[in-house]
Formats: structure tokens, sequence, C-alpha cells
């Protein structure tokens, strides 16, 4: 635990934070209308389709996928003393039915929770009603379906 | 296809990817948004970092607006930051529609244990099935909201 509130830990958390509110801005996935102009497939027959998000999320995961594959040649990661693996493992209702849920609203919107936490820096009108229902939603799910916390740790694999 | 911007696209995403591998191989962490400010609520036991590196996001994305204005959304050139209105075919006020959009997303990636960034970067970097599950999913109802709401004017 006490790994957690060390120097080198939050500065770590402080970069990959910069360097994450950064590649969001640059890639442009803070423009809520830019992520619906590509999840709108019925614009691709119309030549209005943005493929932008797919070159984002594609070069993401390719940096990212690196990294596991150095992750998986070391005991630990830098600063603290076990990498924290997922513990869940099967595909359950709570997966699927909460990955439908998130659809609906990122679709309806063009904000994941990213891009919505990043707005901050720009304060759109209406951010805050969407933020505090952001959040509130959240701890709804906390409550209801818990899975964080001292509980997640009950839950074997 | 005026829109479409490879380059800042790759680099974005690239960035993305590095701020993913710098949590990963410094703190072992899942650099996954929903997941950092889920778990500031109660039950919480860790949230400094978790404070930290929501600040951090916030400033990187005002620095870089700041440095590179005029790219996208936000900073003094660039164009002005707004969220999306409700489709006016819906009868619905726009903040009640952003409203219901923020409830069904902090609780489907709640339930559903990621987002975009979780699941989506990090999950499938790490092959994990639970994620290839839940990509395929959040994007496909994604892009069938997106088409059944006529939310893109």
């Amino acid at each position: 635990m006490s790994a957690m509130t060390r120097l080198p830990y939050l500065v770590t958390a402080a970069l990959s934070g910069l360097l994450f509110g950064v590649g969001l801005y640059v890639s442009q996935m803070v423009d809520p209308l830019k992520v619906l102009r590509f999840l709108d497939f019925g614009a691709i027959p119309r030549g209005g389709w943005d493929p932008s998000l797919a070159f984002v999320i594609v070069a993401a995961i390719g940096v990212m996928f690196v990294a596991v594959r150095i992750g998986r040649t070391r005991q630990k990661p830098a600063f603290d003393v076990a990498f924290s693996e997922p513990e869940l493992k099967r595909i359950d209702t709570p997966l699927v039915l909460g990955a439908v849920l998130f659809g609906i609203g990122w679709g309806m919107s063009g904000i994941c929770p990213g891009p919505a936490i990043s707005l901050i820096a720009f304060w759109p009108p209406d951010l805050l009603i969407y933020l505090v229902a952001l959040f509130a939603g959240s701890y709804a799910g906390t409550l209801i379906v818990p899975s964080g916390g001292r509980r997640r740790l009950a839950v074997t694999s | 296809m005026d829109s479409f911007t490879p380059i800042p696209a790759l680099i974005g995403g690239a960035l993305i990817g590095l701020a993913s591998a710098v949590l990963w191989l410094g703190n072992g962490r899942i650099a996954g948004i929903s997941g950092i400010f889920g778990h500031l609520l109660p039950p919480a036991r860790t949230v400094l970092w978790r404070v930290v590196f929501l600040a951090a996001l916030v400033l990187g994305a005002l620095a870089a607006a700041w440095l590179i204005p005029g790219l996208g959304v936000g900073g003094p050139q660039g164009k002005p930051a707004e969220l999306v209105s409700a489709p006016a075919s819906w009868g619905v006020p726009t903040p009640l529609w952003l409203a219901i959009a923020g409830l069904l997303t902090g609780f489907g990636t709640r339930i559903g244990n990621g987002c975009t960034s979780g699941h989506g970067v990090c999950g499938i970097a790490r092959l994990s099935l639970r994620s290839f599950v839940a990509v395929g999913i959040f994007f496909s109802v994604a892009i069938i909201t997106v088409t059944v709401t006529g939310v893109v004017a």
C-alpha cells in the first residue's frame, strides 16, 4: 500500500495522465462529434464517414501490446511490488450488460470516460451535468454489482 | 472524408498507448479511465494516485491545446469544445439527453469493468477474452445507437 503514496509512483501516474491527455487532444478524440462521425457507419455509402478513431485505437493498442510483452519478462513493475492484473476472467452477465449500456451511452453522446474527463480542460456547456451523471451511474454500478475494493478480491477466476 | 485525419490520429493514438505503457510498466496499473475514477468513490482504498492521474489528464489536454492550437477542439485558436445536442425528433432536452448518456456510460463501464481505454486499449493489448467481448459489444451497440438516434445531424 505504501508504494502507492511514494513519489516515483505518483510521478509515473502524473506522466501517464499527461501523455494520455495530450494524446486525446492530438487525436481529436476530445471532440464528441469526431467520435460520432466514426460511429456513424450509415455515412459510409454517403462518403461522410471519418475512420480516424480506428487509427487512434490501433496505434494505441500497438504500443501497449509491446509494453505488455516487455512486462511479461519482468517480475514486477518499476514502482510497485506486483502487476495489478485484472482478476476476472469469465464472460459474465455484468460484462455483457455493462458493455451494452455503455455502447448506448457512448452512441448517444460520442463521449467515453477518457474524453469526458479531459473535456474539463475546455469546460463546454452541459459538461457538468454529464459528469455528475457519469459519476452517479458509476457509483450505482458499484452498489448494485460490487466489483471494486476488497470484495473484488474474493472473486476467483 | 474531408474530416479524416490519419496522421494526428496515429500520433495521438501512439501517445495514448505510451501513457498506458508508462502506467503498466511503472506502477503495474491498467490505464482504464472508468476504473481510475470509479474507484475514487467508496469503498475507495487508493485515492491519491487516481486524483493525480486524472488532474494530469486534464492538464495534458489543456497544455496540448495551448502548445498546438487549432488542431482540434479547445485552445485559443481551436474550435470551441461542445457536446452534441439531443436529436430534435426525440423531443428530449439536451441536458436530459446527456444526463441519460452519462448515467448509462458510468453504470455500464462500472459493471462491465472497463471502457474504451481499459478494455479497448489495454485489454486488447493483453489479449483478454473479456475485453474482446466487451469491445465487440460496445462498438456494435454504439454504431447501432448512432444510426437509431440520428444524433449526427
